[in-house]
This record gives structure tokens, C-alpha cells and sequence, in this order.
């Protein structure tokens, strides 16, 4: 197949499926039709000689040539010695092969002109025409593909309350069910410009900001690299195979990833990122909430699966953020439910963070000294408004976080997606960013991976 | 062509794990085809409200009742498309008569032509979606970009012969979307409710 066939989507097998059932329309359908339509998708070389069934037995339009008629003779005109010059031998089947260009007005008005003529003289070609010009009419710009995307939300839990899935995904994934979802779903349309549309990572090293340029397709292998320490952690397959990497980190992983690759990612690392997510939700579904607790390495520090699940999440929206950016495309924050637990991620990461800093001499060292885990101490009381937001506090003089406080949750998890609703949304999120980006500084090298 | 071997297998595969009841199953599910399903909905009902609905009971039926389902007859894309063809154009006939009995505007016979059109319109851009790629880059360049056949060969790099062919029949298969016996009768096989 010729260039453009290589620009099909990931999924595009399913067009190819699609196209099969048409059979069944062409069975209505008048014989003559079908057998074209048969006769053109067996063709790999159109115009060939074979092409010459258009005179085929099966085929009722006039012959090339006309036959003297008695009444020529009768009017006492010169007969014509020859076949007339203005009909070469392949007229019918060029005009034939025209009638789509000219039903779409997509050819030369000559053409046009000789086309319109013959379907004076010639029924079959009418007969197309004609159907084909209607067919131009149902032809529609496809609307807007982007749905709402808390219907998914929606539609999954309507179908999972009227039947209680036997193998449900554990709460603590849903939320990178849902992030990699919206991502898939801002990805589906993208053209090659879009793939190739560089990016700016941006995260803060040793306290200084710090940024990498990478492309869309980089950043999708960014996020396949990391996820990869979770699904190597769940037994599943290392998307990295052969590609060593020096450390186990998210950082050295995703540049091992990048330099193994002669080219830049491309649009190909889809697929393999897709099937990596759909993987890891469905084996933590069937290994079940027990193994929420698992750690999960992450080369300097490590994670349980629950969490590493919501951070996968939470890396997911930042990153598919970074892309709509660069894209300058519109995305919307994640789900008031979802947000909360990310935001809950970070907050408890940063007692931890901050322990690692104080040790490192990077922070001021407790107020006295540490008090046991549960003792009083100081503590910082985080505020996020907005739906998903809460509060938590956030022990400063304790070496573990505790276990976070009564939160406020929003009354109803986000039901509407009015612009009131994602002003809500997006206001944690911006603060909730700040947050992050906070949390990454505080953490110093080695707690939060830079990259991941 | 490995490719054409797929979609069966990941047919046959989604429904056992649908029947097996997982949720993680379901959600693969509605992301490969909730636009479909949404699209078509839209288009034979012009309301996107009302297409969230038709899309909800699309993926609740097929999560409540996977068996319906035989991967014998065909594809999982076209079932869905059946479904939801069949659902929306009933939704609307519903809307419809309940609109002409509410005010009296309107006869019975525009009824029917206006949910004749609306099947077709879904019909047609279902065709449209699942035509060969060539064919549907093809047309999408002579009819939306306004490029002559010349230019659509140039563009994608194929012979004005293969142009002229790939318009041809592309509009030859868009033009089964007027063939079906009923208004309502769903593209491909029926059976699906």
C-alpha cells in the first residue's frame, strides 16, 4: 500500500472489520452494483487491461462502437467511413472511472463537460451518477469526537450498579483508570504535527528549576518507562525489554528508553502505553485489594501499589496537561473524586519529604526535636478549595506522616461538567500544581524522582 | 496480515470478559467505542443529551447481557453500531410521535421522512468511519479540502487512475446508507436487542 495507508490508527483494524458488513447492504442492492464494487476491492492495479469488463456481458451499457442504424440511412446523410474520432477506445471506461471525481466536482471542467455528455447517451453511467451525486450529500463534516468526559464516569457506574461487576477495579485505581482514559482519548485524533510537538518538561532538581524538551510521543514514552516500574513490580512484562537501565529510577529509566531508540518516539509508542495501562488495571483488578500494600520500587524510594497507582494517575494528568499545552488543546482537570485522592497523595508524601531534607540539611531541623510518631507537634494545616479539595494537616515535627484528618469531601461528586464546575475544578488545580511542584522541591534529588 | 486476524480475537476475548463480569473490561470497552457510539447517537438525534442517554443504555445493555452478543455474525464494532442505530432511531420515532400527539403540528408521513433521514445520516457517517482508510483520506480531500482528483493523487502519493478509483467506489459505498428496507432497519446484521 502506498504512503498515507501507514497513517491508520493503532486501533484501525477496526475499520477493516467494519467494512465487511457492508455486504449486507449490497444484497438490496442491485446485482450490477455489487459485482462492481466486488470487481473494484479485488483489484490491486486499477485500468489494467482486465479493466475491460466494463464491455463484460454482465454490463448493459452500449457498445464502444455504435452500430449503423437503418434510420442514418434513410435521412440521406454521409454515413461515417469511421468510428467517430471524438470517442477513443477507452472513453467509456475513463469517463466511467470519473463519475466519483466529477459527483465530488473534483475534476476539470473538460472533463466535466465530456462526462456530462455521456451520461446523456449512456443509462448505466446516469444510473451511477446519480447515486453518486446523492451519496456527495451524506457526506458530513464528523462532529466533534471529544465527549464529555465524565460520562464515562457516569455511563461505567450506571452499567456497574444495575450489575455488580464479580471482578471490579479496586477504588485505588480508578483513578489512573480514568486519567489514562482521558489521555487515550486527547490522543486519538492527533496527526503527525501533533505527535511530533515539542514539549517542555519542567520539575525543580536541588532546588533549581529545571526543564527537558522532549516531543508529545517523548512524553507518552516518558509515561509508558515509569508506569513500566509498576507493571515489573506486578510481574507484567518491562516495556524498557532489552533496554538496560543504570539505575531503576523513573528519570534513568525514561532516558534509557529514549537513547536506546535510533529515532525519536513516534506515534507508534501508543499502542504499547495503552496496552501497559489497560495491563495494570486489569491484573490489580484480579489480584484484588490485598495487594494494595505491595511496594512498589521506585529506584531511591518506593511506594505501595495504592499509591504508585495514584501517582501513575496524578503523573498521567500533569503529563497529558504538558501535551494539551503543546497542543493548545483544551483539557479538563480530572475528576473532583480523583483529585482528592491525588491531592491526598501529596500531602502525605510530604512529611516524608521533608524528613529526607532535614536529614540532607536542606530544611530547618524540627522545632526541638522530632516527637514520636502520634505525640503532638506542630503541624500545617492545608487548605484546598474548590470541589476535591480538603483539608489536611500536615505533622511537621513528626518523622511519619499521620494518617490524614477528617476531609471535606464535595457534596456530590461531580455530577455536571458546567463552567462552573471545572472554575470549581479548576481551582485546586492550580493549587494543587503549586502544591506538587512544592512537594518536588522540598523533596530534594532523591525523593521525588525529577522526571517521573 | 496479522492485523485482519485481531479484531476477532479481541472480540471474542472482550465478551468473555464481559460475561465474566470485569469492570476493567467494561471501561476498554467504552473507550474504543463511546465516540462511536456517541456519534452515532448524535447524529440521528441532534441532541447531546439525549445521546448520553442512548449511550449509557448501549454499554448497559451490552454490560448486562454480553451473550447477546456472537462474534459468529460479525464484528463487536458493528454490533454496537446496530445497537445504538436501532436505539437512537427508536428514541427519536418515541420523541417524535410524542411531539406530533402533544401539538398536532406536523403529519405522520413527515414523521417517518424526517426518521428516515436521520437513519440514513447515521447510516452514512458509519459507512464513512469504516471505509478502508485510502478510500475515506481520499474523499475526505476531495470533498472537505476542496482538492481536485489531480491534487488528492498528488497528495497522497498514488496515480490519478488510483484517485478517480478511490472516489469512485468510496462514494459507491457511501451510498448504501439509502439501502435498507425499513426506516429503521440497522446497518449489518440485526439481532442486537
Amino acid at each position: 500500500m502506498s504512503g498515507p495507508d501507514r497513517f491508520e490508527a493503532y486501533d484501525d483494524h477496526e475499520g477493516e472489520g467494519g467494512h465487511e458488513e457492508l455486504g449486507d447492504h449490497e444484497e438490496q442492492d442491485n446485482s450490477r452494483k455489487e459485482n462492481s464494487i466486488r470487481d473494484e476491492l479485488g483489484e490491486d492495479s486499477p485500468g489494467g487491461p482486465e479493466h475491460g469488463d466494463a464491455q463484460g456481458p454482465g454490463h448493459r451499457q452500449p457498445p464502444r462502437i455504435p452500430m449503423p442504424r437503418a434510420s442514418v440511412e434513410d435521412t440521406g446523410l454521409p454515413l461515417p467511413a469511421t468510428p467517430p474520432p471524438a470517442r477513443p477506445v477507452l472513453a467509456h471506461r475513463v469517463l466511467k472511472s470519473l463519475l466519483g471525481a466529477w459527483a465530488l466536482a473534483a475534476c476539470s471542467a473538460e472533463e466535466a463537460t465530456a462526462v456530462e455528455l455521456h451520461l446523456g447517451e449512456c443509462g448505466a453511467c446516469a444510473d451511477e451518477a446519480l447515486r453518486l451525486r446523492e451519496a456527495v450529500g451524506l457526506l458530513q463534516r464528523p462532529e466533534s469526537l471529544d465527549l464529555d468526559p465524565s460520562l464515562r464516569t457516569r455511563v461505567l457506574e450506571s452499567c456497574l450498579e444495575r450489575r455488580p461487576p464479580r471482578i471490579p477495579v479496586p477504588d485505588w485505581a480508578a483513578a489512573y483508570d480514568a486519567e489514562t482514559a482521558r489521555l487515550d482519548a486527547l490522543l486519538q485524533d492527533f496527526g503527525d504535527a501533533e505527535w511530533h510537538a515539542p514539549v517542555r518538561l519542567r520539575w525543580f532538581r536541588d532546588d533549581e528549576a529545571t526543564s527537558r524538551r522532549t516531543t508529545v510521543a517523548g512524553v507518552i514514552a516518558h509515561l509508558l518507562s515509569v508506569d513500566g516500574l509498576v507493571a515489573v513490580a506486578l510481574g507484567l512484562d518491562d516495556p524498557l525489554g532489552d533496554v538496560t537501565s543504570p539505575h531503576p529510577t523513573p528519570a534513568a529509566r525514561t532516558e534509557a528508553y529514549w537513547r536506546a531508540s535510533h529515532f525519536p518516539p513516534t506515534r507508534a509508542v501508543r499502542a504499547p502505553w495503552r496496552e501497559q495501562s489497560h495491563a495494570l488495571v486489569r491484573t490489580v483488578s484480579f489480584t484484588g485489594s490485598g495487594v494494595g500494600a505491595m511496594p512498589v520500587p521506585y529506584g531511591d524510594f518506593e511506594l505501595p501499589l495504592h499509591d504508585a497507582m495514584l501517582d501513575r494517575a496524578f503523573e498521567c494528568w500533569v503529563h497529558a496537561e504538558d501535551i494539551a499545552d503543546a497542543v493548545d488543546y483544551p483539557f479538563d482537570p480530572p475528576s473532583p473524586r480523583h483529585l482528592h485522592r491525588m491531592i491526598d497523595l501529596a500531602a502525605r508524601i510530604l512529611p516524608t519529604a521533608l524528613a529526607h531534607r532535614r536529614r540532607s540539611g536542606l530544611a530547618a531541623p524540627a522545632h526541638h526535636r522530632l516527637v514520636a510518631a502520634g505525640e503532638p507537634g506542630r503541624s500545617l494545616r492545608l487548605e484546598i478549595e474548590g470541589s476535591g479539595g480538603g483539608e489536611w494537616l500536615i505533622p511537621l515535627d513528626s518523622p511519619r506522616p499521620r494518617a490524614p484528618p477528617s476531609t471535606r469531601w464535595p457534596t456530590s461528586p461531580w455530577t455536571a461538567s458546567s463552567s462552573a464546575a471545572w472554575q470549581q475544578a479548576t481551582y485546586p488545580r492550580r493549587r494543587l500544581r503549586r502544591a506538587r511542584w512544592e512537594t518536588r522541591r522540598r523533596s530534594g534529588t532523591s525523593c521525588a524522582p525529577p522526571l517521573h | 496480515m496479522t492485523k485482519r486476524d485481531v479484531p476477532p480475537r479481541w472480540d471474542r476475548k472482550m465478551q468473555q470478559r464481559l460475561a465474566r463480569g470485569e469492570a476493567a473490561a467494561l471501561g476498554e470497552l467504552y473507550d474504543r467505542f463511546a465516540s462511536l457510539v456517541h456519534g452515532l447517537a448524535h447524529r440521528v438525534l441532534g441532541d447531546e443529551r439525549a445521546a448520553d442517554g442512548i449511550t449509557r443504555e448501549v454499554f448497559t445493555h451490552v454490560w448486562e447481557h454480553p451473550d447477546s452478543y456472537d462474534p459468529k455474525q460479525g464484528p463487536l464494532r458493528t454490533w454496537v453500531a446496530t445497537l445504538t442505530h436501532r436505539l437512537a432511531v427508536q428514541r427519536l420515532r418515541d420523541t417524535e410521535t410524542a411531539a406530533l400527539a402533544r401539538d398536532g403540528s406536523g403529519t405522520a408521513e413527515e414523521l417517518e421522512h424526517r426518521v428516515r433521514r436521520a437513519s440514513v445520516a447515521a447510516r452514512a457517517d458509519y459507512i464513512v468511519q469504516s471505509m478502508p482508510v485510502p478510500l475515506r483520506s481520499a474523499l475526505e480531500r476531495a470533498y472537505f479540502q476542496r482538492r481536485d482528483y489531480r491534487q488528492t493523487a498528488a497528495d497522497l502519493g498514488i496515480t490519478e487512475d488510483e484517485a478517480r478509483r478511490r472516489l469512485r467506489l468510496g462514494l459507491q459505498l457511501l451510498s448504501t446508507a439509502h439501502d435498507s428496507g425499513a426506516p429503521d432497519a440497522p446497518p449489518g446484521h440485526g439481532g442486537a436487542v
